[in-house]
């Protein structure tokens, strides 16, 4: 079976909820959309306080490229657009609606026929996938729009869709598949016509054969060009660059777009979100959370409307029990720890796991003994225990020197420390730091290279000028200098492209 | 509801802790243990006891009182000094020199530098070194196997002090050398751990299993060693594997190289590391004064583990090498 | 005999050579430097704290060389007096220098604010910052890892365990800045030491940095300024701005008049011990008057009373009783 080529640790999977069918969560009486759900600029919140929505109805606009739509998830009237706080304590703005029935916008399909054929045409879809508020659904949230719409160099071969969910305790992308196979497929078809490709790739880790016998035969129906992958039980397999490296082979090159090794990768909530959006004109309002975790009296596999109270959730799972440590949004290798339970349903949270106070507390750091742990660990093949020193102490410089811009922070190395440390907490301080400096120096040099042009343009022209004046020059000198001229545009952007 | 914890993920552990790292090398040099008291009863036991006693006492008095930190002996690496540190002498060596080396073990080789992770040289084998210059008469005479008492042994020669009078041109010498299944068990004389090659291989693949270590360093000492033997004994197999067999290597090899704090930390580092100390030892004893070079081989090597976490990076995910 | 002699000639021979080729590179690879750097350097204290802008105390002296006045140039370590002895080695004027200090301006101790959650990270406020708001209430205020103290290289700064805030220790602080740089929530800014020409230094500052609403502010914690404004309204110099639900007290304008302090609803205005002095009268004359007004309403209300009733002096009354108190 396939994986991944570097590092890599084995967390005990712990899916205590992958036997749990999904259950529809309970509309309350009162939801706060959050305008923050995506990767990137929040969005703006075009209604106010006694507005009418439906469900589906726009609330919120892109806030810049890199943003997307929200939607309504439940019918009612705008209460008020306040600040609240998100799953990490930020603040952020969210809109307030009060519950009254469930009226959806009549543009949305709600019946449950499979819709096959796929009518849009590319531009289209993406426009419609920008339109729906679609975002990356395994917890990154980048705007799918975006991503469908690689720069122009790129050479998209095929689609990679992630449903290794790789994250402890997590089965909500298991559930989904369990449940909607032949919808995830058409997702995915709906994607390769996006970006124009003719092959799909379904990557599922080998602990859930019941997800890849269903997905394999469910292709085999209809579906040649999709391929499902088996893969290796390994973590970080979800990651994008592993999970490329896992199904087709390829690295992504460091510091480049994964799109550069063909593969666009997708998320398989996102492929299932992308068939609802253009199959069903059914906007992003939903999706499924897992509840889970060991004291959890039922885990269990949600389909929440965005807004709904997170303590919703898992009073509806048997509520908070009493010896709770630690609450966390997402899976535990990558997920947030919430600092308490007043925050609402997101587009990116896909679980929510409870953990026991003792599980929980973090052991006591011990000295660093050089064990080498978290160098075989790391997915990455970066030393972390030196990046975490560097971080620590300020030392950036070498920190670049040995890669820190790399790190996915995906946390196998402190999860492997034997000495406890908290390694990619102080990772996580330098890496954006050294980020700034190499935007700042990109910057640079793209401005001095501008210049350069710009001072060439101006020498060229002057020559240019000069020789029309100059008539009498002879034709062999004109073409010398016409070809300094052509030298020395073409050697303009030459260090920026030696980069 | 308690007050929620609140920290950055990852927010699970493997588990895994240092003491239990100390802890899985001590289970693993037990067969070897097991076979030095069955080899050389009482002695072995003394010279273990007291190591591991005099090891433990000094980490926890240097820290207590000189460095007033909390005690760090509850993370046993003392207590694998200690051991590692009999295991290399021989066991009837007199209880006061055993516990002058725990005192340049711990005192110098550890803690000088700032305790657990911080020192340069493997600390077992500081010690080991200190007495072996300090006191050669007392650390070149080993007891024969079988010997079962502690004072007034019988001594006698090693399987590499009779190569080193070979290859001297005394041809007798080799008359007097032990078979290979003999060395292989352990049925020959030498420090107190390093007699029986099967023992330290069966604590080797414990070590393998647990993932305590990985197999780099000791192959490629092994593999370094039995090439660098080839060449320099006429290419006669027979030596070759003789040597690998032979004194502290093959207990070097799989435990005092693999110390973590003084090997280098990625797998190419590893073999680098592992094929110096591997051609090292093997020159030592062919061309040294001193029969054995195992404990110098690594020493050196220590020395350059900095040099090599330094210069030599792991694999890089996504980088094409020009 | 001819040994050592031998030994002498060779050993000598070798020493010449070296000395020859040591004459060369020195001469060959001299760098100019003026020599008054150096003397600058020595006058200088030699922590490198770099509380001065530049990178060491060499950078220092060698700005200080170069620089055609001394304005600007300050080494916050060695104060006026050390200035004034680079001035004396330059031949140039001295910059008059105000001391300054660094002020913590959190007052969340544990009582006025207590946790609501617990943080389980590394030691750090850098990394506590990056993981969440905090564990109390308040999203501004000192998190109380200690980075400042960390980065003190005078031990002028210290946690006190009881409050979980830091302390600064005026004496030894010499305001280079390293502690406001540390804290990822800039809860520690540098400011004059001395708003008055009083031996004793008088300064007042608002030691909160909530720019919450006053209700949410008030209840992550106690001390809070809510931005009530009554500050920037009694102050006669203009030092007081209150923006985003925030008072702030400009330490250059600011005359440590210590009107504000006793104006303060919540106690977030903190003054150094002659100023609370002054507070101190200012209050109990102000309770005074207040009691003063309190009785009066209440003899105008009697009044009222006894002719008929007054509906308008009885919330004045209800209002002035506990503000008496």
């Amino acid at each position: 079976m396939k994986t991944f080529k570097l590092g890599g640790v084995h967390p005990a999977a712990n899916k205590l909820s992958d036997k749990a069918p999904i259950e529809v969560a309970e509309v309350p009486a009162l939801v706060a959309i959050p305008m923050a759900q995506n990767l990137g600029a929040p969005s703006k919140a075009i209604v106010a306080k006694g507005d009418k929505v439906k469900v589906g109805t726009v609330i919120g606009e892109p806030g810049g490229f890199l943003s997307s739509y929200v939607h309504s998830s439940v019918s009612g009237t705008v209460d008020k657009v306040d600040i609240v706080e998100d799953a990490t304590g930020r603040r952020v703005q969210a809109v307030f609606i009060k519950v009254e029935g469930d009226e959806w916008e009549e543009s949305i399909d709600r019946s449950k026929d499979i819709v096959r054929e796929i009518k849009l045409e590319k531009q289209e879809i993406i426009d419609k996938v920008k339109a729906m508020g679609i975002v990356g659904m395994g917890g990154a949230t980048f705007p799918t729009q975006v991503k469908l719409a690689p720069p122009p160099t790129a050479k998209p071969e095929c689609v990679i869709i992630n449903a290794v969910e790789c994250e402890p305790y997590l089965t909500s992308d298991h559930s989904l598949m369990l449940a909607h196979p032949e919808e995830i497929c058409i997702g995915v078809q709906i994607l390769e016509k996006a970006i124009g490709v003719k092959k799909a790739y379904i990557g599922i880790e080998a602990n859930k054969p019941d997800a890849i016998e269903l997905m394999t035969e469910t292709a085999k129906k209809g579906f040649p060009e999709i391929e499902i992958v088996p893969l290796k039980l390994k973590y970080p397999q979800g990651g994008e660059k592993q999970l490329i490296n896992a199904v087709i082979g390829k690295e992504v090159p460091s510091g480049g777009l994964p799109i550069a090794t063909g593969a666009l990768v997708q998320n398989v909530g996102t492929a299932f979100a992308v068939y609802e959006a253009i199959q069903k004109n059914k906007p992003l309002i939903e999706r499924i959370v897992t509840v889970t975790g060991k004291s959890i009296k039922k885990p269990s596999n949600f389909l929440a409307r965005l807004g709904v109270p997170i303590r919703q959730l898992i009073d509806a799972a048997g509520g908070v029990p009493e010896d709770t440590g630690k609450i966390i949004s997402g899976g535990p290798m990558m997920g947030k720890a919430m600092p308490d339970t007043n925050s609402y349903m997101v587009k990116g949270c896909s679980g929510i796991l409870v953990m026991k106070n003792e599980e929980s507390r973090r052991k006591a750091a011990g000295p660093c003994i050089k064990c080498g742990k978290c160098v075989h660990a790391c997915p990455m093949g970066l030393q972390p225990n030196f990046l975490s020193r560097y971080s620590e102490l300020g030392m950036l410089a070498e920190a670049e020197e040995e890669r820190i811009y790399d790190c996915i922070e995906c946390g196998s190395c402190q999860f492997s420390c034997p000495a406890n440390r908290p390694l990619l907490d102080w990772i996580r301080q330098g890496k954006p730091k050294v980020m700034g400096i190499l935007r700042a120096r990109a910057a640079e040099a793209k401005a001095k290279a501008e210049a350069a042009r710009a001072a060439e343009e101006a020498a060229r022209k002057a020559r240019e000028l000069e020789a029309e004046h100059e008539e009498h020059h002879s034709k062999t000198e004109e073409t010398h200098a016409d070809v300094n001229a052509h030298l020395l545009k073409h050697s303009g952007p030459m260090p920026e492209d030696k980069k | 509801m308690n007050k929620l914890n609140v920290s950055l993920s990852p927010h699970v552990h493997s588990g895994n802790s240092i003491q239990r790292c100390m802890l899985d090398v001590i289970i693993a040099l037990v067969p070897a243990l097991l076979l030095s008291f069955y080899f050389f009863g009482i002695g072995a036991l003394v010279v273990t006891a007291t190591s591991v006693a005099s090891c433990v006492l000094f980490e926890f008095l240097i820290t207590r009182f000189i460095l007033k930190q909390p005690a760090s002996i509850c993370d046993m690496s003392a207590v694998l000094t200690g051991l590692l540190l009999a295991f290399n002498v021989p066991s009837n060596l007199p209880v006061w020199i055993i516990i002058i080396g725990a005192l340049v073990a711990i005192g110098i080789g550890k803690m000088a530098f700032g305790g657990l992770g911080q020192n340069i040289f493997n600390p077992a084998l500081t010690g080991r070194i200190f007495l072996l210059i300090a006191y050669p008469v007392q650390m070149t005479t080993w007891p024969v196997s079988g010997e079962m008492g502690y004072v007034d042994v019988e001594t006698g020669a090693t399987p590499l002090s009779l190569f080193a009078r070979y290859m001297a041109g005394d041809v007798a010498a080799l008359q007097e050398m032990p078979d290979m299944l003999d060395m292989f068990v352990g049925m020959i004389g030498g420090s107190m751990g390093e007699v029986s090659a099967i023992a330290l291989l069966i604590g080797f693949a414990y070590m393998l299993i647990r993932k305590t270590i990985t197999w780099h360093i000791p192959v490629s000492i092994f593999a370094s060693a039995f090439i660098m033997a080839l060449i320099c004994y006429n290419f006669d197999v027979h030596f070759a594997v003789m040597q690998l067999l032979s004194g502290g290597l093959m207990l070097g090899a799989i435990f005092m190289a693999t110390d973590y704090v003084t090997s280098p930390m990625n797998n190419k580092g590893c073999l680098i590391y592992g094929a110096c100390i591997g051609a090292l030892t093997i020159i030592i004893r062919r061309f040294g004064a001193y029969p054995e070079g195992m404990s110098f081989a690594i020493f050196v090597m220590n020395a350059f583990v900095p040099l090599i976490n330094k210069y030599v990076k792991p694999t890089r995910f996504g980088v094409v090498k020009k | 005999m001819n040994l050592i002699l031998i030994a002498l000639i060779v050993l000598g021979v070798i020493g010449a050579v070296g000395s020859l080729v040591l004459f060369a590179v020195a001469k060959k690879f001299y760098v100019y430097e003026d020599p008054r750097v150096g003397q600058v350097e020595e006058v200088l204290p030699g922590a490198n704290c770099g509380g001065c802008g530049f990178p060491g105390c060499h950078g220092m002296a060698d700005a200080c060389v170069k620089a055609s006045s001394l304005d600007g140039l300050l080494c916050p370590v060695g104060g006026a007096e050390t200035m004034a002895k680079i001035a004396g080695i330059l031949g140039m004027e001295a910059a008059a220098s105000e001391p300054k200090l660094a002020v913590v301006r959190c007052s969340g101790d544990h009582c006025a604010r207590p946790k609501v959650s617990n943080y389980d990270g590394a030691k750090s406020c850098a990394v506590a910052a990056a993981t969440f708001g905090g564990e109390t209430g308040c999203v501004f205020g000192c998190l109380g890892f200690g980075d400042c103290t960390r980065a003190c290289q005078f031990d002028a700064i210290h946690i006190n365990p009881e409050t979980g805030l830091p302390v600064v220790d005026e004496d030894k602080c010499v305001a280079c800045g390293a502690c406001a740089k540390a804290c990822p929530k800039i809860v520690i800014e540098i400011r004059r030491k001395n708003n008055a020409k009083t031996p004793q230094p008088k300064r007042v500052w608002v030691q909160c940095i909530n720019k919450d609403k006053g209700g949410v502010a008030r209840k992550a914690c106690a001390n809070a300024c809510i931005g009530c404004g009554k500050c920037e309204k009694t102050c006669k110099f203009g030092a007081i701005k209150v923006e985003n639900n925030l008072a702030w007290i400009d330490s250059e304008k600011c005359k440590a008049c210590g009107m504000c302090v006793a104006e303060c609803p919540t106690g977030a205005i903190h003054a150094t011990e002659p100023v609370m002095v002054v507070v101190e009268k200012l209050k109990a004359k102000k309770e005074a008057e207040k009691k003063a007004a309190a009785e009066a309403a209440a003899a105008a209300k009697a009044a009222a009373q006894s002719e008929a009733a007054a509906p308008k002096a009885e919330p004045v009354a209800a209002k002035a009783a506990p503000k008496a108190e």
